[in-house]
């Protein structure tokens, strides 16, 4: 089936040049990063995790939301999402295969990864987040490709592949649950210390996955004779409503939780995010925007009449997508270590080449996404 | 240590075979060599069911007194000076009572402590949540308390500095080796991209030497070493006749290294 990906109109292979343009871009700066080292970003000795973490952690709810294409449509028959589920499949590849590079183009040593396999450490939460997500990757992997090809010969797909269907419905979450892990195991990191923190994570990756999908669906209709189908996007548009809703309001409990506790620890990176804190305020124009967004798009969605809007609903899953992008990809790392546990404050800002290597991964990201839905809307256009 | 060797040598076989960088690996094997020659039991090596410091706070009066400490450590295990916090190394280092025991300050209290450098470190905590967190176990706790950096193993993922309650680790952000003004041929010099901090200097121990911070302030025990399950060990009785404190106790990482604040009538 991938011989499709190599044919298409002029402007797919001007799309698909410019992400390899890119991610050569990110390689280059990548190489120079390898000779010169981590200090070629603007992380430091006291946030010791930046940009690429945090894309890291996003992207690992992308990923995890796919289950909420795949789920409803196994488990409850929902056959509207039975259009689009491979569509939310071939986002999970990408986007883990996106967090994988993002883990490896933070290590210090690179071509020392395989030691977390070598010496197998299961206290370390770090060692379970690469077992999920190197498996849920190979679920993905063979699950879309697999309806596909079934799908394809018109044929349903066959039996053994139903125990991993729902395998991978368990796994989703999991993958979200044990990278929330990694913050929220941590002593003397109080913003990160709250046990709400797995299912903060999920309903925010419940909203941003979705709201990708939302868009990518469009996109698929604009540019292609697939059509995901109306009801489709709007039962996607219902579900962003209820999790966004959630997400804010769990932001919300951790907000009464600090302040009316009065516990400095707990309220230092709130106030350093939204008010700045000691005449240090570098991330509060960028944490406004993320709540301002998310409040559009809460209006826009908990509307019906501009959810059922389809150029409304876009631009409230565009809101979501920019709200949490900034929201998990920067905030919620990068404040977790400011201040820092000495109670000093060292800002962060990305540097250029961090950047830059940053945009390359996207780029690759999103090449694997295009190349693996050109395959998947030519075998639909196919059949349809 | 004999495990640890052991230990080692698998890990470089194992890796010799898969065919991880082959050279970086005969050389951490010729480097390891020479630290476990060093470390396997000889009869002059200075041994603790639990090894701990304590620092006492009055007895460091001048500059002079914290810059004898920090050179005597960063000198022998070639730590880098960059000159800029941004890439920062270092394993001993001072901050005032507000930021080494953050939540303790309080508005009245004496001048004196309130603005006074403290010596910080590693605490080589009981239950280190660097060494939980680590995934190739390049951090780890040896038996006698001391807890570890394996530099050949570590990937620089930096999980240990999120853990590490104390801000005691440090990360080469970039090659150190040109930042070392002298470098001392008998510790190991760091690569890009691996964590480091205070060890306890298990390497002195190990013929027999006191840590060299320890040993920089011989004369006014500043800073005094031994083993804390031995009643009659000198940071025993210091413990049981002074006031101690240690950082963030509340956080339960249990550390081994206590400030005695005010007892200048003590020990
Ligand atoms: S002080 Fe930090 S680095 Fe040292 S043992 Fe404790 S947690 Fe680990
Ligand atoms: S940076 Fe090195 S020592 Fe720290 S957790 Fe990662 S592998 Fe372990
Ligand atoms: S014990 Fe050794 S390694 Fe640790 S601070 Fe003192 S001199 Fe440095």
């Amino acid at each position: 089936m991938l011989e499709k990906a190599l044919t298409g109109s002029r402007r797919y292979w001007i799309w698909v040049f410019s992400l390899l343009v890119m991610s050569g871009i990110g390689f280059i700066f990548y190489l120079k990063q390898l000779s010169y080292g981590l200090g070629i970003t603007g992380m430091s000795r006291d946030v010791s995790w930046g940009f690429y973490i945090g894309q890291f952690t996003l992207l690992v709810g992308v990923a995890a939301s796919a289950v909420i294409v795949v789920l409803p449509y196994y488990l409850h028959n929902y056959k509207q999402f039975g259009r689009i589920t491979v569509l939310g499949e071939f986002l999970a590849v990408a986007s883990v295969t996106m967090c994988l590079l993002f883990i490896f183009v933070d290590l210090g040593q690179p071509f020392r990864i395989l030691n977390v396999l070598l010496y197998p450490t299961p206290n370390s939460v770090m060692f379970w987040d690469a077992v999920v997500l190197s498996g849920y990757l190979l679920l993905n992997i063979v699950i879309g490709w697999t309806v596909l090809g079934a799908e394809r010969k018109a044929s349903p797909p066959p039996d053994w592949l139903k125990p991993l269907i729902y395998l991978s419905i368990a796994w989703a979450p999991s993958i979200h649950i044990v990278t929330a892990f990694l913050y929220s195991g941590l002593p003397g990191r109080h913003f990160w210390l709250t046990a709400i923190m797995a299912v903060r994570f999920l309903a925010s990756a419940f909203a941003s996955g979705p709201a990708l999908i939302i868009i990518l669906c469009l996109i698929v209709r604009g540019f292609t004779k697939f059509d995901p189908g109306r009801e489709a996007i709007q039962t996607l548009g219902k579900i962003i409503t209820y999790t966004m809703i959630l997400n804010v309001l769990f932001l919300g409990f951790e907000l009464f939780t600090a302040f009316y506790s009065n516990i400095p620890g707990h309220m230092h990176t709130f106030q350093y995010l939204h008010a700045g804190l000691e005449g240090y305020g570098k991330l509060v124009p960028m944490m406004w925007i993320s709540n301002i967004l998310a409040v559009v798009s809460l209006v826009l969605l908990i509307n019906p009449a501009t959810r059922k809007n389809e150029r409304t609903l876009s631009m409230a899953s565009a809101s979501i997508f920019i709200s949490l992008w900034i929201d998990k990809g920067f905030g919620l790392v990068v404040g977790g270590f400011i201040p820092n546990p000495l109670e000093k404050i060292t800002e962060y800002w990305p540097t250029m080449p961090e950047t830059l290597i940053t945009l390359g991964v996207w780029a690759i990201g999103f090449l694997i996404l295009t190349i693996l839905y050109k395959v998947a809307v030519s075998v639909k256009e196919e059949i349809a | 240590m004999s495990i640890n060797r052991r230990q080692f040598l698998k890990i470089a076989g194992i890796s010799t075979i898969v065919g991880l960088g082959g050279t970086t690996t005969i050389k951490a094997l010729w480097r390891d060599e020479l630290e476990a020659s060093q470390v396997s039991p000889s009869p002059e090596a200075l041994v603790a069911k639990r090894w701990a410091m304590v620092v006492d706070v009055s007895k460091f009066k001048i500059d002079n007194d914290y810059k004898r400490v920090i050179d005597a450590c960063h000198r022998i295990h070639n730590v880098p000076d960059f000159g800029n916090p941004k890439d920062e190394v270092k394993w001993i280092w001072t901050d005032t009572f507000s930021h080494a025991f953050p939540g303790q300050e309080h508005e009245y209290m004496e001048g004196g402590i309130k603005h006074k450098p403290f010596m910080i470190l590693c605490n080589h905590c009981d239950n280190p949540p660097c060494v939980r967190v680590c995934p190739t176990k390049a951090t780890f706790k040896r038996e006698d308390g001391i807890v570890m950096m394996d530099f050949h193993r570590c990937i620089g993922c930096r999980f240990c500095m999120a853990a590490c309650p104390f801000g005691a680790r440090s990360f080469n952000w970039r090659d150190p080796r040109p930042f070392i003004k002298e470098e001392n041929k008998e510790f190991p010099t760091r690569t890009i991209g691996v964590v480091e901090k205070c060890n306890f200097c298990y390497e002195r121990l190990a013929k027999g030497l006191i840590p060299a911070c320890v040993e920089a302030c011989k004369d006014n025990k500043a800073l005094v070493f031994g083993d804390l399950k031995d009643p009659n060990s000198e940071v025993r009785k210091i413990l049981s006749s002074c006031y101690t404190i240690r950082r963030k106790s509340e956080l339960g990482t249990q550390p081994s290294v206590f400030y005695v604040i005010g007892g200048s009538n003590n020990a």
